[in-house]
């Protein structure tokens, strides 16, 4: 713990410091001495430091260096340097695609910087935040953060629970500080006036202790504010609570996605999921057998504005929801910012698509596959590749990569395009391929490609057979009695993202602890003030009183300023015009 | 869903057009002032010199400074006045209490006047904007930079009824000029409607803190960068140098400037942490994740760590002063990064800039 805090706590004693005389005039004019003179300190503390050390080592042995250790992790200067470093090291995991986020584009960034690519991945540039050395920044900034905040508090609850200071001897010294005199003829004498300042002092929230109430010098000690610390403390041990939560819902908390087509129907289990990223502690007896049914999808396009025409402008999803398999059934509507919550999961609408339906028969002339095929978005208005495996035909099995367009045009070089995302004139172009589709050795394949290394190709580009161009009700028969594919219709698809994380409510929790922390602690001011009165010889009662502000407190000449004009107007009738005096050093610089 | 209307969207355009010419004007006024009164302060000094150079000298002397090199100092004595910031004698930097002088500095009100006039058209055109679109006039990087440098324009000017912050004029109207020209030319965006992963009110609450607590940093960044001038300039002066910089006559001293741009950052700081957390209920919402440090978020996170790492300076022995001026103004520069380089070239779930991809 180090200079915060030294410079805070031991201000309970720096009054006392004040009138033990240590503040010796230095004044402001002499900057440059000043500045020379500090820094010569500077550099002699840090040569008898090190000297000290070098000195103490041998001495304190181990538990001497974990000690030394501990001071220089907890001191402010290291919290500083590992905020600034955590700011630093966060940086890369912007420039260099993540592998939480997308495996598969650091799969191929990989692949398309041979000559760096598998050294960033040896230093774990692609898992950034999950990295050896993100984690040790984060973890000794907050080891510091608790060994920085737990003395804090100690001393903090010592402080809320002890006296305001004593009276320094000289409150000139203090940065604010007046004299009120008050007339012989007053009859408010010293002891009074401190009750009557006492009082005042109270209503301001202050906590006052009044000194030597029947003695010469009667005096008080007022302090406020001890809330901007607590605040403080709140801010850091949240920041704490929010890590933590963030680590629960790591360690117990799962997300996974999944592609349904209109009238499809997801039912939470494992194998509901096309995608699913388990916690580390994570196990499937907690998914709630819950189901959805998308009913349908509807997006609404721009038609009005001529520059963002075609762009989107709503989503919605109307879904069938059951609680469990024998709940009674529920119509919900789910939209982009407007997640369906089912059993302890919520569900979001993260993407759509065209899913066009195909039938297609196998040269024995049965039909091999029927249904919708998800076409994956590429471009603009809904430009989708789409990829049709056949696994079921025979003789040979047939495979169909191409494209989906919503509204299929062309350019002047006959290149094809979409011009909208609605269906104004759909249509699937297709290449077809026979052949083995390497399904049957188990490995798992990706559904969006397809593996042509095997497959001869019956038609496309440069072949006798040019592509397939197929609208809505045409069939395509196969060249060489392989079979046909018919384009029987459109429907839409949603990509659902399926999340629970159990941490998250704690996260929301702390952060608003620690913004209502940081709140308290920026703009609350500890303030401390004393006042002190006596009788003159010629019965006049004289009034000093003086301020101290722990912390940067621009305000604290205001505040003199309103607890005289307070005090004035407790002694004073308006109109007269006492004969006193006012000092102010910040209220200069502010 | 409110209509587009593309007339009120050309009138906004216009509005924004006079508006960038009028703080041209204001911006050459506030320079003219700067300059014009930099040379009458020096006569005046010249002629005061003879007479009462003791005065300034005088002038109450804080109690904390003397006591600002112990290291056991709590209160206003280790804080308020810190000895990093050199301390200039009066006449050489301007009054740090940034308070009204009796002196008229005429080229300053005509360029106050014509700002005024300005950020009126200015406001019409942010009005306009929303109108013509049907929503809040911040859905694109056109709209933030001509709805921000509309709050740095009017942040600027409300302070001015109470601090006499003139000196930065020039500063924030040329900050607000090539926002404006950004907008126009490279984020130009016609009005139109919203994508579906905009509509939500957390567009409302998250984006105008983020501009909101980004105009602030701006007025922070250019104080910052006038501390470090004056701080040099002080220190030249100190040790007998020639005054190359006269303009900064008009500048209050490098420790007022810290003190009151650390305030204003505080406040930014706060309406950072807002934009975080409500960026990060937003990306609840929307994609079901509340973290997920995607790019536009890592950069919101870097920014925060910079200007906690900027407060915690401002309480660190050795990193008051110039340091703390540099980290401000690295806070700033992520700011900018963040908003330029990251919406149009890093793609993220972000990428809302509005431009053509
Ligand atoms: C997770 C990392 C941290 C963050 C984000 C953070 C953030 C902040 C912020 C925003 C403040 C300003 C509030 C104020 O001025 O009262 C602050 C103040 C402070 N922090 Fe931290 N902090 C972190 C870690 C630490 C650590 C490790 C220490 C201890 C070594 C520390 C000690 C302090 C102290 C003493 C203050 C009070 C400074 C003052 O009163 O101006 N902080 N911190």
């Amino acid at each position: 713990m180090s200079e915060p805090v030294q410079g805070k706590e031991n201000s309970t004693t720096s009054a006392t410091k004040l009138d033990g005389g240590e503040a010796t005039g230095k004044t402001a004019a002499k900057p440059a001495k000043d500045k020379a003179k500090t820094k010569a300190d500077k550099a002699a503390a840090k040569a008898v430091d090190k000297a000290k050390a070098e000195a103490a080592l041998p001495i304190l042995g181990i538990k001497g260096m974990l000690r030394w250790a501990w001071t220089q992790l907890t001191s402010m200067r290291t919290a500083l340097f590992l905020l600034l470093l955590l700011a630093v090291a966060a940086v890369p995991g912007s420039l260099f695609p993540q592998r939480p986020a997308n495996p598969a584009i650091v799969t191929q960034y990989i692949q398309d910087h041979p000559d760096y690519g598998k050294i960033l991945d040896s230093v774990q540039l692609y898992d950034v935040y999950s990295s050896v050395w993100f984690s040790a920044i984060y973890i000794l900034l907050f080891i510091s953060l608790i060994g920085c905040v737990t003395p804090r508090a100690i001393a903090h609850y010592k402080a809320m629970r002890s006296q305001p200071p004593r009276t320094p001897k000289r409150l000139s010294r203090l940065p604010e500080y007046g004299t009120l005199v008050l007339p012989a003829d007053a009859g408010i004498p010293a002891s009074k006036a401190i009750q009557d300042a006492a009082a005042l002092l109270k209503k301001r929230g202050y906590r006052v202790e009044v000194r030597d109430l029947d003695g010469a010098l009667p005096s008080l000690g007022a302090e406020r504010g001890f809330l901007k610390e607590v605040g403080n403390l709140v801010f850091h041990t949240s920041l704490i609570g929010v890590l933590v939560s963030v680590a629960v819902g790591g360690l117990f908390g799962y997300s996974g996605q999944r592609i349904l087509v209109e009238g499809d129907t997801f039912v939470n289990t494992l194998v509901g999921y096309d995608q699913f990223s388990p916690g580390t502690n994570f196990q499937s007896s907690w998914l709630e057998p819950y189901s959805i049914q998308l009913n349908k999808f509807d997006a609404t396009f721009d038609r009005e504005s001529p520059s963002h025409f075609g762009q989107p402008i709503d989503y919605t999803a109307a879904v069938t929801t059951k609680e469990s398999p024998n709940a009674a059934a529920k119509q919900q509507t789910l939209k982009v910012n407007d997640p369906v919550m089912l059993g302890d999961t919520s569900i979001y609408l993260t993407g759509n698509g065209y899913a066009p339906m195909v039938t297609v028969r196998d040269g024995a002339g049965n039909v091999a596959l029927q249904g919708p095929v998800v076409a994956k978005l590429q471009g603009d208005n809904y430009y989708s590749s789409v990829v049709i495996k056949v696994p079921d035909a025979k003789p040979d099995q047939l495979g169909f990569a191409g494209f989906f367009l919503p509204t299929a045009m062309e350019t002047d070089q006959g290149v094809s395009y979409s011009g909208d995302p609605e269906l104004v004139n759909p249509q699937l172009n297709l290449n077809s391929y026979y052949g083995d589709l390497g399904l049957n050795n188990g490995a798992p394949q990706n559904v969006f490609e397809l593996d042509v290394s095997k497959l001869t190709p019956l038609n496309g580009r440069g072949l006798a057979q040019k592509a397939i161009a197929l609208a809505p009700g045409g069939t395509y028969t196969l060249p060489g009695g392989k079979g046909s594919i018919t384009f029987d219709g459109v429907k839409k698809y949603i990509g659902i993202d399926i999340h629970h994380n159990p941490g998250q409510s704690g996260a929301l929790v702390f952060a608003l602890l620690a913004v209502a922390g940081l709140l308290l602690s920026l703009f609350l001011n500890r303030r401390r003030v004393w006042v002190r009165t006596g009788t003159h010889e010629d019965g006049r009662t004289m009034v000093e009183y003086g301020l101290l502000a722990r912390g940067e407190d621009h305000r604290l000449a205001g505040e003199a300023a309103a607890i005289r004009e307070q005090l004035h107007r407790e002694w004073f009738s308006s109109d007269e015009q006492p004969t006193d005096t006012v000092s102010s050093s910040t209220s200069k610089d502010q | 869903m409110l209509p587009i209307n593309e007339t009120m969207g050309q009138y906004s355009e216009l509005f924004m057009l006079l508006a960038a010419g009028t703080y041209t004007v204001a911006f050459i006024a506030f320079a003219w002032d700067l300059a014009k009164s930099s040379k009458t302060l020096r006569a005046v000094d010249l002629k005061a010199a003879s007479a009462a150079s003791s005065v300034a000298v005088e002038a109450k002397v804080p109690v904390a400074a003397g006591r600002a090199g112990g290291n056991d100092v709590g209160g206003p004595a280790g804080r308020a006045e810190r000895p990093t910031s050199a301390v200039a004698s009066v006449s050489q930097t301007a009054g740090g209490d940034m308070k009204y002088a009796a002196e008229r500095r005429v080229p300053a009100r005509v360029a106050v006047a014509v700002a005024i006039i300005g950020v009126a058209i200015h406001g019409a055109g942010v009005i306009t904007r929303a109108i013509g679109a049907g929503r809040v006039p911040w859905g694109n990087m056109y709209e933030f930079l001509t709805t921000g440098a509309f709050l740095v324009v009017a942040v600027f000017l409300l302070s001015l009824i109470r601090r006499d912050l003139r000196f930065l004029g020039t500063f924030v109207f040329g900050l607000a000029i090539i926002m404006m020209v950004a907008a126009s030319v490279t984020y130009w965006t016609p009005v139109g409607h919203l994508v579906p992963a905009l509509q939500s009110y957390w567009l409302v609450i998250h984006v105008s803190i983020a501009v909101m607590s980004a105009s602030l940093f701006t007025l922070t960044f250019a104080m910052s960068a006038l501390q470090l001038l004056q701080s040099h300039r002080q220190k030249t002066l100190a040790a007998g140098g020639v005054d190359k910089l006269g303009f900064m006559r008009l500048v209050p001293n490098a420790l007022s400037l810290e003190n009151l741009s650390y305030r204003i950052n505080t406040v930014g700081f706060v309406g950072w942490t807002f934009t975080l957390m409500f960026g990060a209920i937003w990306a609840e919402k929307a994609w079901g994740r509340f973290w997920g440090w995607d790019t536009k978020e890592v950069w919101t996170f870097v920014i925060w760590v910079v200007y906690a790492g900027y407060l915690h300076a401002r309480a660190t022995r050795g990193w008051t002063g110039t340091r703390a001026a540099w980290l401000s103004i690295t806070g700033y520069l992520c700011v900018i990064f963040n908003f330029t380089v990251v919406n149009v070239f890093f793609n993220g779930l972000h990428s809302y800039s509005g431009l053509p991809s």
